[in-house]
């Protein structure tokens, strides 16, 4: 039973394919999916060849890693907690990487890659120990992290790039590489989204995670660790975050201060847009991946339109306003249909 | 969600916020303030900081010989009059439970609309009214989002930062707006008398209204009956919508306020500006020591808070410290203030709770010594 669907109870009291169907059909994933279909449509309708599989596929690589963090983020917004300083441990990871790659060539770059995650995973691990140990608001520690990863980006690198010319040839190709069709950057993403759905769905963390984001006080008493789940949280969304720094500065090429300045919002916006709930314990994998796709799918295609890229900005604000205000409307409606329920039930 | 936690009305039992780090199963108290011996040590967190900010001004007199000259003071003093003035606004929204991450991108609208009303030829008294308008609109907006639709302010007032800043990324793209009155540099660039300029003198009429508001009208005080618990206040009669509505629309005006000052001091608009603000506004607040989960802070602590941190950026600036560097301070200190009195409070309850635990013993021994 997937956990972020509502109401699994009615699922049971209509059994039949039909009606589960219809249920599937009425859950905001199939929602979802459906607005990103209409948008590719709309697209299409202006610039036909948008909805080619090849653009198809190009548009999801180029979302790649914003989904790969929307996932990352939906395990610490699932635990009533959310961390904004994603982009920065990105931004410091990637940095740190390429001053390595550019000093010392010969380091393997799984090596690095997998220097990358632990960095992140450790820098994930300051928020996660702050929010646990000394129970600091999580938008609070995450707000004072980011600027202190920012600073020290600064301080590493003093100031100045890392360009292309610096990193080894191995370096900037391996998100390039081609596998099976697909880049290895792809290939990535759909692991991570697999990688997801197991650890939400197959795993007790997973169920910690819902457990402690829906009701904290009962999570206490289910003998859930609430400080220690969410403090896993973080290091799990420090370690894609570490992931990702790798692979921003090798597919751009080049690492800065200001690399992905302002992108923790649109992280969280992708997993509001995909229906994650800010209050915690209720979100799907499914969500995240559309939700980042719906974001990657406006950017592309608003070049392809002839509109101003200038727009993107207040267009992802309008659909995070309306996400939300959806989201709001189908949760009040959630609580209506327990308390019938248990009306009926009495 | 918890709202009506279970914490009564008081300044620092308070459980239950939509993104607090309410946890586990035992009652949190959340210090906003500390207690028992180490208060009447240091007082209130407001003299606490007074002394944090005399530090900082001393330690700044012994590293730069220029930082005692009057007009470099009065120069340093736009470091934190205009981000001040949304703080105050935006104390009482935090106080009431909410919290507005728009407020730099209102900033940037407000200043993208005055630019676009100059290329109309607009004159000064007109840019100020558009300035105001559009900054209690986005105020609105927000208000009405939070309170009608019943969004969590966080995510909403994310979104209108990214829709707010779209439109002013919308009207201007990679141009700039310059080519102000020149009246209209009084508010940003002009003095009242020697040092004291304009900013400064609306900086402290400013602090003076939210102190009243907050600590002497009954508004304020349904402002805090808000922070602590929504709903028994709702049951004791405070219209909740209506003053979360208001304190939306404070908060937009404060901004429309800064937003003018902001952009008469740098006599030009680019949709980039006032970048980042809303992070070090919330920063200030928290360590001005207003609660982040709501119920308490005070409008004293803001200024003062508001001194330190312009005395800290002064400070590190004469000494050649770049700006980004700075911000490693700023999150140190946000981090840093909050986390103090709770390491403070946890090894106090350690303490205590050892010492019970050894007095439990004790009573133990004496029981078995006794049978």
């Amino acid at each position: 039973m997937n956990p972020g669907e509502r109401a699994p109870d009615s699922v049971s009291r209509h059994s039949g394919a039909a009606s589960r169907l219809a249920e599937t059909l009425r859950s905001r994933d199939a929602l979802l999916a459906l607005a990103l279909v209409v948008l590719i449509g709309l697209v299409a309708t202006r610039a036909p060849e948008f909805a080619s599989p090849a653009r198809l596929a190009a548009v999801f690589n180029d979302s790649a890693i914003l989904i790969v963090l929307a996932l990352g983020q939906m395990l610490v917004i699932l635990s009533r907690c959310i961390d904004l300083s994603m982009a920065a441990n990105l931004a410091l990871v990637g940095m740190i990487v390429a001053m390595t790659n550019a000093a010392v060539p010969e380091v393997p770059i799984v090596v690095l890659a997998l220097m990358a995650i632990a960095l992140g995973a450790a820098l994930g691990a300051i928020n996660g120990l702050l929010v646990w140990k000394l129970d600091i608001p999580p938008i609070v520690v995450t707000l004072g992290t980011l600027t202190i990863f920012r600073g020290i980006i600064f301080l590493v690198s003093d100031g100045k790039w890392v360009n292309a010319h610096e990193m080894s040839p191995a370096f900037k190709s391996l998100p390039r590489t081609e596998f099976l069709g697909l880049p290895v950057l792809s290939w990535i993403a759909i692991l991570a989204v697999l990688g997801a759905l197991v650890l939400v769905n197959r795993t007790p963390f997973g169920r910690a995670l819902y457990a402690v984001g829906g009701n904290p006080e009962a999570a206490v008493y289910t003998g859930i660790d609430v400080g220690r789940t969410r403090c896993l949280a973080f290091v799990a969304a420090g370690a894609v975050s570490g992931l990702c720094g790798y692979l921003w500065v090798s597919r751009y090429a080049v690492a800065y201060v200001d690399v992905a300045a302002g992108f923790e919002l649109d992280v969280v916006a992708a997993c509001v847009i995909g229906g994650i709930s800010i209050a915690g314990g209720i979100g799907t994998v499914a969500g995240a991946l559309m939700g980042a796709l719906f974001l990657g799918t406006i950017k592309n295609a608003l070049p392809v339109v002839d509109i101003s890229p200038f727009w993107q900005l207040a267009i992802s604000g309008t659909a995070i306003i309306v996400a939300v205000a959806l989201n709001a409307r189908s949760e009040r409606r959630v609580g209506r249909i327990i308390l019938r329920d248990a009306e009926k039930g009495a | 969600m918890s709202m009506a936690g279970d914490g009564p009305i008081g300044a620092e039992a308070r459980a239950g916020a939509p993104h607090g780090a309410l946890g586990e199963g035992r009652r949190r108290h959340v210090p906003d303030r500390l207690h028992g011996p180490l208060r009447r040590l240091l007082g209130s967190w407001e003299s606490l900081l007074l002394v944090v900010a005399v530090a900082i001004f001393v330690a700044n007199t012994f590293a730069s010989p220029y930082f005692l000259d009057p007009w470099n003071l009065s120069d340093a003093t736009f470091n934190f009059t205009e981000k001040a003035m949304i703080g105050f606004a935006m104390a009482l929204l935090i106080i009431s439970g909410e919290i507005d991450l728009s407020v730099a991108a209102i900033v940037a609208l407000a200043s993208t609309m005055m630019g676009l009303a100059v290329q109309y030829g607009a004159g000064t008294p007109a840019l100020v009214v558009i300035g105001l308008a559009t900054g209690l609109a986005c105020g609105a907006f927000n208000g009405l989002l939070v309170t009608r639709l019943g969004l969590p302010s966080i995510v909403a007032t994310i979104g209108t930062m990214s829709l707010f800043r779209g439109i002013a990324y919308i009207v201007l793209g990679d141009k700039a707006f310059s080519g102000y009155p020149s009246s209209f540099s009084w508010f940003g660039q002009g003095y009242v008398g020697w040092v004291i300029t304009v900013e400064l003198v609306l900086f402290a009429v400013a602090a003076v209204i939210y102190g009243f508001v907050l600590h002497r009208s009954a508004f304020g005080r349904a402002v805090y009956a808000i922070g602590n618990n929504p709903v028994a206040a709702l049951f004791s009669g405070v219209r909740v919508p209506r003053v979360k509505l208001v304190l939306f629309l404070l908060t937009g005006l404060m901004s429309g306020i800064a937003a003018i000052c902001l952009t008469s001091r740098l006599g030009s608009t680019r949709p980039s500006i006032a970048f980042g603000w809303e992070l070090e506004i919330v920063t200030m607040v928290v360590l001005g020591g207003v609660n982040i989960l709501g119920g308490s802070g005070t409008i004293p602590g803001v200024v003062i808070a508001a001194f330190v941190m312009g005395l800290v950026t002064f400070g590190l600036g004469l000494l050649n410290v770049p700006g980004i560097v700075m911000s490693i301070f700023v999150g140190l200190l946000l981090i840093g203030v909050i986390a103090l009195p709770r390491i403070v409070r946890q090894l106090i309850d350690s303490r205590t709770a050892r010492r019970s635990a050894a007095k439990a013993t004790v009573r133990a021994d004496r029981g078995e010594a006794r049978s």
